[in-house]
């Protein structure tokens, strides 16, 4: 059985809760184990990097050393906590004096980190260690019909490209063919939805939000597919403002890739917190109601 | 490091000195060196548009030594950290990375744009890490637009309350059990000087 260790990263606390949910619940239904890093704290965000970048791996490794003695791969939905934990073991192979500081300043928690422990996407997971073969094996209902609208956003392929492509990633792209959905042709998967810039530069923000929006009413989606807090957040809590801002009707829902696996899997729309978004997912809920496969 | 400062001023001196000591503390920092002026990073950068210095510019700064001009701009601030340019650079320059060296030398300098307090989100950021283990979202929020800002408090207020009702925001920050350990870690890196 394929298990890791999990990290769910603060978002999905609170305003990615329905990504927690849906990942939690996505995974048991397909015999995958995630065990919560106990007691896990924040990884620093883009933040800490602003101010002091030892200090932000220094605290984004505690996290590493506590999943090291879960001798388990780390498995991190939030878009940002990936990059950044990734970030950290490339920090800490590039250079041994940086090793050196970040264990001596783990010591001062009784920790040490020093076997690099593999930092994984779910997609990634679920594409590559699992394989779509199996997933399609334990479909129950097919999302035939709805058209989805891949958005990989930045931090998952870029800088590296660990998993994917970094200009046209398409593990996204196949899961959601293997439940049946039809995947649009979106230009926009990999273009920036400002991040933070929502609350530090709101009007920039509405701009590329606003065209990531259209480009997905362009193409006729029903749902855009996300794969990180932010970029849902910005997306769906701030479509009225677009809306009022630039004189669109826009009324797209905004999910997450999981939310979409759920369903075909026959997760039921409350064990996936599907109903805690904003903006109701018509078409996929109507499908949802219709008879399993 | 970057050998003579010759007749630079002495703050542009210091700054410059910062300036490497910081790309040195990334890999491939140096690559810096190579860039080729090609405006490539510019012309992927999602935000570019909006900025007063384009990314392509900040380098061209630099090497003119007019390092103050780069930290009084708002651009290092407005790079929303997407990497299009790192991926995109033809002399595989860390753009982004450089963007955030920057962004240090400014906190650590106290060299900020006039009228454009960015840098205050990342430090309350900073100090709620410390106070909680994790990032106590509404708190930062609120904190942050009525420092600066106290309109858009209230212009996010009902998209607030919509998360709120949908337990998507939580009121109350969660503290870590073992947080002692993560004030410990933060205070021994603390002592580690810049960088």
């Amino acid at each position: 059985m394929l298990q890791y260790a999990y990290y769910p990263g603060c978002s999905l606390e609170h305003t990615a809760s329905p990504y927690d949910k849906s990942i939690r619940a996505v995974f048991k239904a397909l015999d995958i184990g995630l065990r919560e890093i106990d007691d896990w704290n924040c990884c620093g965000a883009t933040m800490y990097m602003s101010v002091k970048k030892i200090v932000g791996y220094a605290i984004s490794a505690r996290n590493l050393a506590l999943a090291q003695s879960m001798d388990m791969q780390v498995c991190a939905p939030c878009s940002s906590c990936y990059t950044i934990l990734r970030k950290t073991n490339r920090h800490i192979a590039w250079d041994p004096r940086e090793r050196a500081k970040i264990n001596e300043a783990l010591s001062a928690a009784g920790l040490t980190y020093d076997t690099l422990v593999k930092v994984r996407h779910p997609l990634d997971i679920l594409v590559n260690d699992l394989g779509v073969g199996v997933i399609k094996s334990k479909v129950t209902r097919s999302l035939r019909g709805l058209r989805v609208a891949p958005y990989y956003g930045c931090q998952i392929v870029r800088p590296h490209g660990y998993f994917d492509d970094v200009d046209e990633p398409v593990s996204m792209d196949k899961l959601m063919s293997t439940i049946g959905a039809e995947v649009v042709p979106y230009p926009c998967k990999v273009r920036c939805c400002g991040g933070m810039l929502m609350t530090t530069k709101e009007d920039v923000a509405l701009d590329l939000n606003m065209k990531l929006l259209q480009a997905a009413a362009d193409t006729e989606a029903d749902v855009i597919a996300t794969a990180c807090p932010l970029c849902q957040m910005n997306l769906e809590a701030y479509q009225d403002k677009i809306n009022q801002t630039y004189g669109r009707k826009f009324k797209v829902p905004v999910v997450y890739f999981s939310h979409l696996l759920g369903a075909a899997l026959g997760i039921s729309s409350e064990d996936m917190g599907l109903d805690k978004l904003l903006i109701e997912p018509v078409k996929l809920c109507g499908l949802m109601k219709g008879a399993a496969v | 490091m970057s050998g003579k400062t010759g007749s630079l001023q002495p703050k542009e001196a210091e700054l410059r000195a910062a300036f490497w000591e910081q790309v040195g503390s990334f890999p491939e920092g140096f690559k810096i060196k190579r860039c080729l002026q090609c405006g490539t990073c510019t012309g992927t950068c999602p935000v570019s548009y909006a900025m007063d210095l384009t990314p392509r510019q900040v380098i061209a700064l630099f090497r003119a030594g007019r390092t103050e001009e780069i930290l009084k701009s708002r651009t290092v601030w407005l790079c929303a950290s997407c990497y299009s340019c790192t991926v995109r650079c033809p002399s595989d320059i860390r753009v982004t990375d450089t963007m955030y060296a920057l962004k240090r030398i400014a906190m650590a300098k106290g060299i900020y744009p006039g009228r454009f307090p960015v840098h205050t989100l990342s430090r309350s950021f900073v100090n709620n890490v410390y106070r909680y283990g994790r990032n106590y979202e509404l708190g930062l929020g609120v904190r942050y637009f009525a420092r600066t800002g106290i309109r858009r408090l209230f212009s996010n207020a009902t998209l607030g309350w919509s998360m709120i009702r949908r337990g998507r925001m939580g009121l109350i920050p969660r503290k870590l059990k073992r947080v002692n350990d993560v004030q410990a870690i933060i205070k021994k890196a603390n002592e580690f000087g810049e960088g």
